[in-house]
């Protein structure tokens, strides 16, 4: 088991390194930067001043290694719009997002786990029936349409929660609800399917067969085997709720990381858009990490040798 | 007479499905006794492996199950059998299957899956548990016992695995033991030391075995009684030398004479085998199943009932033109 863990770890440095070097390419992704920052108007001798300035002038082996090296210390640079460090701009930001995720996050996942179990319980039976409905209106209904139409009637009509913003906890309620109701469904149907296909294996069989009752085949035996692929999407359903849903902080004025990107990326505040882009991305190796070594955990078939 | 373990009667299983009931079972009298080895022979879809399931309470739900009479360990089953039988199983009634590395759950320690049934029904704690799973698989043959009990079920071979669903099975001292095809999926030396096993076990235990199989190889190896099912009806049970060597229904017959025997069929001679094919199961059948692949068929065999002949030792045939007794081959 350690050695399966040495060995995720290690895979997930090297993504780690090829995920810093891809973001910090893309501050040359549009040509010379010194000179996309002098703006139009500027002139050759201030492109010069600018790349001494910033160290373009320097090899880009050394520029990455000084990047990294900040990077590592919580430096990630100064925003070219703001002047003031990106840690400090994404700080403000983080907070945000992070609790919008991970709430809609657990949300999904306390409707999807259950909801998926019964359902598979008894195929096209009533809660399956309801289930698949709720399903396929969760993920044919945009959520920018679902999320005016909650603020319309929860936030205008009835007045039980603000309109927008993140003043209070109340402000996160309805965000949380359109954007775990976007996420739910991918893992109520995971759920749903392996359940369906480990409760007809021979060995959920023999556990009845040993007089085991139906509630300890279901969660100790059928369980346990059926997270398998739920907890690979799960892993990636929270990078990408974590990443900022920038629809749903649009609609709601919550300013997370989604906007902090898009209003970056119109602004050209190429420091920016290359910290979240680093950040979000080793949040998603970090995740998938995670889920490699709970899968690990849950099935010793893949940890390799016993 | 031997003490009968179970005795079912006129066992129905029918099965909803989209062009209509499908009668899979129709009407199986089995009894298991003390002692005895049962085997339930017959091709695939004959209804053997349902009979087996009905008999654990383990058909799905959409299966439908009727008995005139249906005794276990001093219970009547006969109503709403399969909830019944939930208590029943594990204790008196056990069950191995035919492919164990699919009836052993990856995810969990052998030892887990050995003990986590007798923790519960006779209330053992851990460490009794532990050394009864111990007991049983150095009884299955597993060298080394203690140490296995906390490896996973990917770390054993076939063989091995299906020696730890039949200690499994044994865990919780059963006087039936029901197994469904257990050496199909095993390699054929394997299968040889698992029947051997099986038979070992069913001696010196006692135990009532019916052992499910379409094997007539594996019959003739470890059976004391043979039961021959047909399109979901045994139409022929006799003890097993009475039936290799005498046997009356025509399509027991058949089966024997399509088993190649060294040194006495013709190298390269074709097989007989038995022509047509086996009846749809769907709606009412009337008479005899085999009538229209029966050379001695005619048209008295669509009549209902089929005659059953039958002496006191237990042997009966289900046929309108033979009679025990009759000279046959």
């Amino acid at each position: 088991m350690l050695a399966f863990i040495a060995k995720r770890l290690v895979v997930a440095f090297c993504v780690c390194v090829t995920v810093s070097a891809i973001s910090f390419a893309l501050m040359f992704l549009s040509g010379d930067p010194a000179i996309a920052i002098a703006g139009a108007g500027g002139r050759a001798q201030d492109a010069e001043a600018i790349r001494i300035a910033y160290g373009f002038d320097r090899p880009l082996i050394v520029q990455y290694l000084d990047w990294v090296g900040s990077a590592l210390t919580g430096d990630l640079g100064q925003s070219i719009y703001f002047n003031i460090p990106v840690s400090e701009i994404i700080g403000n930001r983080i907070s945000v997002t992070m609790w919008l995720g991970v709430l809609s996050f657990l949300l999904a996942l306390v409707v999807a786990v259950p909801l998926g179990i019964a359902a598979a319980l008894r195929p096209n039976g009533w809660i399956d029936r309801i289930a698949l409905v709720l399903a396929v209106t969760g993920q044919a209904i945009p959520s920018f349409w679902l999320g005016l139409m909650a603020i319309v009637v929860f936030g205008v009509w009835y007045g039980w929660v603000p309109i927008s913003g993140a003043k209070t906890w109340q402000g996160f309620i309805l965000p949380v609800i359109v954007l775990s109701y976007y996420a739910m469904p991918a893992m109520m149907r995971i759920t749903r399917s392996g359940m369906i296909d480990v409760l007809a294996t021979d060995y959920v069989r023999a556990a009845r067969a040993k007089g085991l009752p139906m509630r300890v085949v279901i969660f100790r035996h059928a369980l346990r085997n059926a997270v398998l692929p739920l907890v690979s999407l799960a892993a990636v359903q929270l990078g990408l709720l974590l990443s900022g849903s920038i629809v749903i902080e649009s609609v709601f004025a919550l300013n997370g990381l989604g906007r902090l990107a898009w209003e970056s990326l119109l602004r050209s505040d190429l420091p920016v858009v290359q910290a979240i882009i680093l950040i979000l991305s080793l949040l998603y190796v970090a995740l998938t990490t995670f889920a490699d070594i709970l899968n690990a955990v849950l099935d010793p078939r893949l940890r390799g040798a016993n | 007479m031997t003490e009968t373990l179970l005795d079912v009667r006129n066992l129905r299983v029918s099965l909803k499905t989209d062009r209509g009931m499908l009668n899979a079972v129709r009407g199986v009298d089995l009894q298991m006794k003390r002692g005895q080895t049962l085997c339930l022979v017959g091709e695939s879809g004959c209804g053997k492996s349902l009979t087996a399931m009905a008999l654990m309470g383990l058909l799905p739900r959409y299966a439908n199950i009727t008995s005139d009479c249906f005794d276990m360990a001093g219970e009547d089953l006969t109503q709403k059998p399969q909830s019944k039988l939930a208590k029943l199983r594990g204790r008196d009634v056990a069950m191995i299957f035919q492919d164990p590395t699919s009836a052993l759950n990856p995810t969990l320690t052998v030892g887990r899956q050995l003990t986590e049934g007798v923790m519960r029904s006779e209330g053992l704690d851990r460490a009794a548990a532990n050394a009864r799973a111990v007991e049983m698989l150095d009884r299955v043959g597993i060298s080394n016992p203690e140490a296995r009990l906390t490896q996973y079920p990917h770390a054993f071979s076939g063989g091995q695995r299906q020696r730890i669903m039949i200690a499994s099975a044994l865990m919780g001292r059963p006087r039936r033991l029901i197994a469904d095809e257990p050496t199909t999926a095993l390699d054929v030396t394997i299968q040889a030391q698992i029947l051997r096993l099986l038979g070992e076990l069913q001696s010196t235990l006692g135990l009532s075995l019916l052992l499910i199989t379409h094997d007539l190889g594996v019959v003739a190896s470890i059976a004391t009684d043979v039961a021959v099912m047909y399109a979901g009806r045994i139409v022929e049970q006799a003890p097993a030398e009475d039936l290799f060597h005498a046997p009356q229904h025509p399509y027991t017959r058949g089966l024997l004479r399509a088993i190649p025997v060294p040194g006495v069929t013709p190298r390269g001679s074709e097989l007989p085998a038995i022509a047509g094919r086996v009846p749809g199961l769907i709606g009412e059948m009337r008479g005899c199943a085999f009538r229209d692949r029966c050379a001695l068929g005619s048209s008295e065999c669509a009549s209902d009932p089929v005659p059953r002949h039958g002496d006191d030792a237990g042997r009966f045939v289900e046929c309108f033109k033979v009679t025990p007794g009759e000279a046959t081959q």
